[in-house]
C-alpha cells in the first residue's frame, strides 16, 4: 500500500476542482437572487443536463446503444422498476452485440 | 428499491474505474483515496485516461475541473431543498452531490417532498457501492480483462436513462429536452469533447424552456 507524493497531489487538485464545481452553482445562488428567467431556467435545468449528457453517449455507442436506452426507457415507463430496467437495456445491448 | 437500482448501474462504472487506476499503476490506497474523495466517475476516468508518471497534477485537476462543471447547476438547481441546511451539513451534502442522487431528490422535490436528508442518505449510499466495486475493480482488474466496450458498462447509462422516466413533467417538457439532445449532438458532431456537448445542451435546452415559459405569462 504506497501512497506517492505525486499521485496524493493530483488527487487533491481533482478534489478540489470537484468541490468548486458541486458547490459552486448553489454558492452564487446563495448570495445572490438570481433575475426571473434565471429562476425559470433552473425549473429546466435537470431534465435537460441528463437529455444533453446522454444524448453524446448513445451517439458514440452508435444504433445498438439508441435501441438499448429506448427498451430501457420503456421499461421504466411502462413498469416503473428501475432494475428491471438496467437489466433488459444491458441485455438488448449485448443481444444485438452477439447478433452482429 | 431505487437505490438499490441505482447501485447496478453504478457498479460496472466502479469496475471499469477500479481497473484503469490498477492499470495506471495506482496502489489500491491511492485508487481509495481518489474514489472516495473525488467520487465523479467521468472525471476520474479521463484523467486516468491522461495519466503519467509522475503523475500529471495540472491536467488531472482541470480534467476535475472542466468534467464536473455540469455539476454546477445541479447544485443550483437544488437551492429549494439546500436553503434549509448551513454549515457543515450544508457543504457536506453538495460535497458528495452526485448525478443519481441529484435526479432522484429532484423527483422527490417535484413530489413535493423537500427532504434534504435524503439527498444526503442517497449520495452516501452510493458512496459505498461505489467503494466497494472500486476496490474489487482495482484487486482483480487484471484477472477480470473485460474489454472497454463491453454491454456491461451499459448498465451506468441505462440507469440514467430510466432516471429521465420520473423527471418527465409531460408535453412542456418536450421543448427544452429536444433543444438540450440537439444542441448536444451538435457539439458532439463537432467534435467538442466534454464538458460542452452537456453544457451546451444543458444551458440551451433550460433557456429554451424559460423563454417559453416568460412569454406564456
Amino acid at each position: 500500500m504506497s501512497l506517492r507524493w505525486d499521485v496524493l497531489a493530483a488527487i487533491l487538485g481533482m478534489v478540489l476542482a470537484t468541490f468548486l464545481c458541486r458547490a459552486g452553482g448553489y454558492a452564487i445562488l446563495r448570495v445572490t437572487r438570481p433575475p426571473p428567467f434565471v429562476q425559470a431556467m433552473l425549473q429546466h435545468l435537470p431534465g435537460a443536463i441528463f437529455v444533453a449528457f446522454l444524448a453524446p453517449a448513445l451517439a458514440r455507442e452508435g444504433w445498438p446503444a439508441w435501441v438499448a436506452g429506448g427498451a430501457a426507457l420503456l421499461v421504466q415507463a411502462r413498469l416503473g422498476r428501475m432494475v428491471l430496467s438496467i437489466l433488459v437495456g444491458v441485455g438488448v445491448l449485448w443481444g444485438i452485440r452477439a447478433l452482429q | 428499491m431505487a437505490g438499490l437500482a441505482l447501485t447496478l448501474g453504478l457498479a460496472p462504472f466502479g469496475l471499469v474505474v477500479g481497473m484503469a487506476a490498477e492499470a495506471k499503476g495506482l496502489s489500491l490506497l491511492e485508487t481509495l483515496l481518489m474514489s472516495g474523495l473525488v467520487y465523479a466517475g467521468t472525471a476520474q476516468l479521463v484523467a486516468l485516461e491522461l495519466w503519467t508518471d509522475p503523475a500529471p497534477i495540472l491536467a488531472a485537476t482541470l480534467a476535475a475541473l472542466v468534467i464536473n462543471l455540469r455539476m454546477a447547476p445541479m447544485g443550483a438547481a437544488l437551492a429549494p431543498v439546500l436553503d434549509r441546511l448551513q454549515g457543515l451539513r450544508l457543504w457536506g451534502t453538495l460535497a458528495v452531490l452526485v448525478d443519481n442522487s441529484f435526479a432522484l431528490t429532484v423527483a422527490e422535490m417535484r413530489a413535493g417532498r423537500r427532504d434534504a436528508a435524503f439527498l444526503l442518505g442517497a449520495s452516501l449510499a452510493m458512496w459505498v457501492c461505489w467503494m466497494a466495486t472500486c476496490t474489487i475493480g482495482q484487486v482483480f482488474g487484471a484477472s477480470l480483462r473485460l474489454p472497454a466496450g463491453h454491454p456491461v458498462f451499459f448498465a451506468s447509462v441505462a440507469a440514467l436513462m430510466s432516471i429521465l422516466v420520473p423527471l418527465w413533467r409531460g408535453r412542456s417538457d418536450l421543448l427544452p429536452w429536444g433543444v438540450a439532445g440537439v444542441l448536444a449532438l451538435a457539439a458532439h458532431g463537432l467534435g467538442l469533447g466534454q464538458p460542452w456537448p452537456v453544457l451546451a445542451g444543458a444551458l440551451g435546452g433550460a433557456a429554451a424552456g424559460a423563454v417559453r415559459d416568460m412569454r406564456r405569462r
